[in-house]
């Protein structure tokens, strides 16, 4: 079959990262064709130049539709090309109705002097056409936001059909639903591949992958690895995720000799309910240690429960009802709230840094000084002079690249905001510091300044817990790796008999099993 | 992800130390600089187009007691501003504070010295019950503040049965128009002027002194740790401005009556405030709170009782405010109040604050509400009419944020 699409030498940068390098895409009429790649490998940054949101020109390299070279300049160019893109997060208005919901920005309008005005009688006889077709019947009337997460997928592919769509994009489609809904949606992307639509599937589980696609193109660093052809040839697991995860590990990571001391944290049956869904577990039954002088990873998909986990430790930050025992350096501790959990030792560094760790528009040394106000107080008093000093001497320790710590943070570089964050902690002293994806968004110099520090942390004698969606830094820097997968830690690997591939294998197992 | 803002030079370029650092630190403090020079300018335009009628001894006297309530209530709305809420009853709790004051005091012949607790406990409680909502319910501040004023606005109205009560014993009216008595009697003969109350001159020039040897404390002690000084000039530029005002508005009370008894509580209060919020830990986490309440949450920072405290503080200063006015009106009338948050929140934010919460400062506070009183005294002076003075306040308020965006994107 000829392909509907062809992507060809793809090159974008952001500043500082090359998140796209000279990608090839090429997708037959009438095939699903998968996307399959590590986390940051470049598949959502290349839908998105797909689709319009990166405009022809922001990128190297051409895209042709048809044999034809197509340059978009938004999403309404391409969506008239009838490439049509449905992000992980839904995009629908949940207090409008389906009808007012498939039709936005493309509304039913009436004609003639009546221009503008919307014709509710053919919208919501055309909403139940497109409903019928992805196999609904609810009301066109009814609110999206009454609908189920599946419904709602659902609905966001009767949205694509109403505009016509001739290639559909799925971003992880069924990362948020059940097992049943699941099936439901493959199903219907089979039904629509019968009726002529191809759809690009990018997901994280290869079951469904296998279960549906064609052809199977693999994204890694932001270069296409390969692709392969599920109809010709056997396509294994185990291939995909070697052609995943391979690349060189040399020399990104410290050289460190873990001096590994006695028992500091436990955490023991630790679970954890949904804060708006009583009786629902986020978090079943986690269990997990740390000693001193070691640094613990966290290994797993997003959306196994990782944040969670960390931030209901630190003083029940996510919500929900929670239970469970936590023992610091041999007694029980209350970190019920964030000051006893400070008090208790802990620090969480957390993986939203400009939402949740810094205060951007006040300067360096007050976000370094917030979580120890009292270490540079007498009496409640501030001391300005201490307070700056402080900050000195965490500039200089942790290499922060600024002018003067009175600048806002908001104008440093993520590596050095993340430093300013790290410092923050410090200064608190704790004795265990849970780091959620501590280099997100970080470029490559200044992560291994980030390792660096985490080691130093660790010859200090504290215990370091790294949350990380990186498994080669999992592996470049940790002494053990817990894996997790859908509230639950479901393996606990020491380095020696780490891998890649192990902690992929065990993720998958068990995804599967719960699905079985 | 950037890189750039790494290479970017420090505000200390390699030519020109000095003019570069000077600009370094005016464009750092050009907003309070900035507040400064406007109100020096708005004065010195009113005292020439009244011919001097501003600056008349009787007249700054009137200035201070006609800006005292707003004043009081702008150092309470900046810790709730810079929290990141805002709090619309206070007019409306000015008007019921002070209707309650004169139901126990003439109707109820209560003794002022009781009166005047009870009425503060009363606004304490009525901070406490809207911050409660704000703070632990997160209903949003205006609404429940919003409910406030409409509440407390019909609260006075039942209080007064629609009727104005008064006249208020003279031990009451004190809290306003009285003075501090002359308790240095001799200076007036060392400089040998009929009419001159020593303690005001004794006390302006202490204040001048204290300001200049702790600005100079200040300097040795930001030298000590090696911090980033204020330029040699632009210290006693600023110093000697400020102490010359100090004296010079000293020099002219003391010309008329001597120190009015609420200059003395309003420059208590504003020393106190502005001590908290930028000396102390309580201080800095409000200012945590308001600029990014979920960072401050995960740092420690109790931030539901700091907002609640806010409001509590808020309900306590808008019965004092509440307690002034009524005593400078000598009565209580259902009125009384209508509008005063629109000038307490005008206030603070032409003295900088910002809508997002997280930024202002007390001083600014206090400067924009004199900005505000100071176009108001003057515009009655000429006989400007009502409707002319709304239109200029509010075009000022609106100049002086569209300043603070300006500089803030540039």
């Amino acid at each position: 079959m000829a392909p509907i699409l062809e992507m060809r030498g793809i090159t974008k940068t952001f500043p500082g990262v090359k998140a796209l390098d000279d990608v090839t895409l090429s997708v037959e009429t009438g095939e699903i064709h998968a996307l399959v790649g590590e986390n940051g490998a470049g598949k959502s940054t290349l839908m998105k130049v797909l689709s319009g949101v990166y405009a022809h020109g922001q990128y190297d390299g051409e895209i042709l539709l048809d044999g034809q070279e197509a340059q978009f300049r938004d999403i309404t160019d391409s969506e008239k090309a009838g490439v049509v893109i449905i992000h992980q997060e839904l995009a629908l208005v949940p207090l409008l109705s389906i009808a007012e919901n498939l039709f936005l920005g493309n509304e039913q309008a009436k004609g003639g002097l009546l221009r503008g005005v919307i014709d509710w009688n053919r919208s919501n006889r055309r909403t139940e056409e497109l409903l019928a077709k992805v196999g609904l019947s609810d009301a066109p009337t009814r609110a999206v936001g009454t609908l189920g997460v599946g419904k709602q997928q659902l609905v966001e592919i009767a949205k694509a059909l109403a505009k016509d769509v001739r290639l559909l994009i799925l971003d992880e489609p069924t990362a948020a639903l059940q097992e049943t809904d699941s099936q439901k949606l493959l199903d219907l992307l089979l039904e629509l591949k019968g009726q002529g639509i191809t759809s690009i599937l990018i997901s994280h589980k290869l079951n469904e992958i296998s279960r549906v696609a064609d052809r199977i193109t693999v994204l890694r660093d932001g270069q296409t690895v390969g692709t392969m052809d599920a109809r010709t040839e056997a396509v294994s697991e185990d291939r995909i995720i070697q052609m995943m995860v391979g690349r060189d590990m040399a020399h990104r990571y410290p050289e460190r000799s873990p001096k590994i001391g006695e028992m500091l944290m436990r955490v023991s049956d630790w679970s954890v309910e949904h804060p708006d869904q009583p009786g629902r577990k986020l978090l079943d039954g986690c269990s997990f240690n740390v000693r001193r002088g070691e640094i613990v990873g966290i290994a797993g998909l997003m959306g196994a429960g990782r944040t969670e986990l960390a931030m209901s430790l630190f003083g029940r930050s996510w919500g929900g009802a929670a239970t469970g025992r936590i023992e610091i350096a041999g007694a029980e501790v209350d970190t019920s709230t964030v000051p006893r959990a400070i008090d208790a030792g802990l620090a969480y560094v957390t993986e939203d840094r400009k939402d949740l760790g810094l205060i951007l528009d006040e300067p360096i040394l007050r976000n370094i000084s917030l979580a120890h106000l009292q270490g540079i107080a007498r009496g409640g008093v501030l001391n300005h002079g201490e307070e700056r000093a402080v900050a000195e001497r965490y500039r200089e320790a942790m290499n922060i690249r600024t002018p003067g710590v009175y600048q806002k943070v908001v104008n440093l570089s993520g590596g050095n905001q993340q430093k300013v964050v790290l410092s923050k902690w410090l200064f608190s002293d704790p004795q265990v510091l849970i780091l959620d994806e501590p280099t997100r968004g970080i470029d490559v110099g200044a992560k291994y300044e980030i390792y660096a520090i985490m080691d130093q942390l660790a010859q200090e004698g504290r215990g370091v817990v790294m949350i990380s969606s990186e498994m080669p830094e999992l592996l470049g820097l940790c002494d053990r790796i817990y894996v997790m997968n859908e509230g639950r830690i479901v393996a606990e690997l020491p380095r020696a008999e780490a891998s890649q591939e192990r902690i992929m294998a065990q993720i998958l197992r068990h995804g599967k099993t719960d699905a079985a | 992800m950037s890189t750039l803002d790494e290479e970017m030079p420090g505000p200390v370029a390699e030519t020109g130390p000095r003019q570069s650092r000077m600009k370094a630190v005016l464009g750092g403090h050009l907003r309070d600089y900035g507040m400064l020079i406007a109100l020096i300018a708005i004065m010195l335009f009113f005292q020439v187009v009244t011919d001097g009628t501003l600056l008349r001894a009787v007249n700054i006297t009137n200035l201070f007691l006609q800006n005292s309530y707003i004043i009081i209530m702008a150092l309470g709305m900046l810790l709730v501003i810079v929290a990141g809420h805002i709090d619309l009853s206070v007019g409306s709790v000015v008007g019921f504070v002070g209707a309650l004051a004169a139901v126990m005091i003439v109707n109820w012949g209560w003794p002022v010295i009781l009166t005047i607790p009870a009425c503060l406990v009363v606004g304490t409680l009525i901070g406490a019950a809207q911050g409660y909502w704000v703070a632990y319910w997160r209903i949003p501040s205006f609404i429940v503040t919003l409910a406030g004023m409409l509440v407390f606005r019909g609260a006075a109205l039942w209080l007064l049965e629609g009727q104005s009560v008064g006249p208020f014993p003279r031990d009451f009216q004190i809290l306003s128009t009285g003075f501090v008595p002359d308790l240095l009697p001799f200076v007036k003969d060392i400089f040998g002027v009929e009419r001159l109350n020593g303690l005001c001159i004794v006390a302006g020039a202490a204040m001048a002194g204290a300001l200049i040897v702790l600005g100079m404390r200040r300097r040795a002690a930001a030298r000590a740790y090696g911090m980033d000084e204020e330029p040699t000039v632009l210290f006693w530029g600023r110093t000697i401005l400020v102490s010359g005002a100090i004296i010079f508005v000293a020099w002219k009370l003391a010309a008329f009556r001597g120190l009015p008894n609420v200059l003395i509580t309003m420059g208590v209060l504003a020393l106190i405030y502005a001590f908290v919020t930028e000396q102390t830990v309580t201080g800095r986490r409000i200012y945590a709170v308001g600029g990014n309440l979920k960072a401050a949450k995960l740092s420690g920072v109790k931030a539901e009782r700091l907002t609640f405290l806010t409001f509590v503080n808020m309900g306590m200063l808008a019965a004092l405010a509440g307690l002034i006015f009524a005593a400078r009106l000598n009565t209580a009338t259902p009125k009384a109040g209508v509008s005063f948050e629109l000038d307490v929140i005008a206030a603070v934010f032409i003295g900088g604050a910002s809508m997002s919460g997280g930024v202002g400062k007390i001083i600014g506070a206090v400067v924009g509400a004199f900005i505000m009183g100071v176009m108001n005294n003057g515009m009655s002076i000429l006989g400007i009419g009502i409707d002319y003075q709304q239109m200029i306040k509010g075009l000022v308020l609106l100049a002086a944020v569209i300043f603070d965006v300006y500089n803030k994107n540039k």
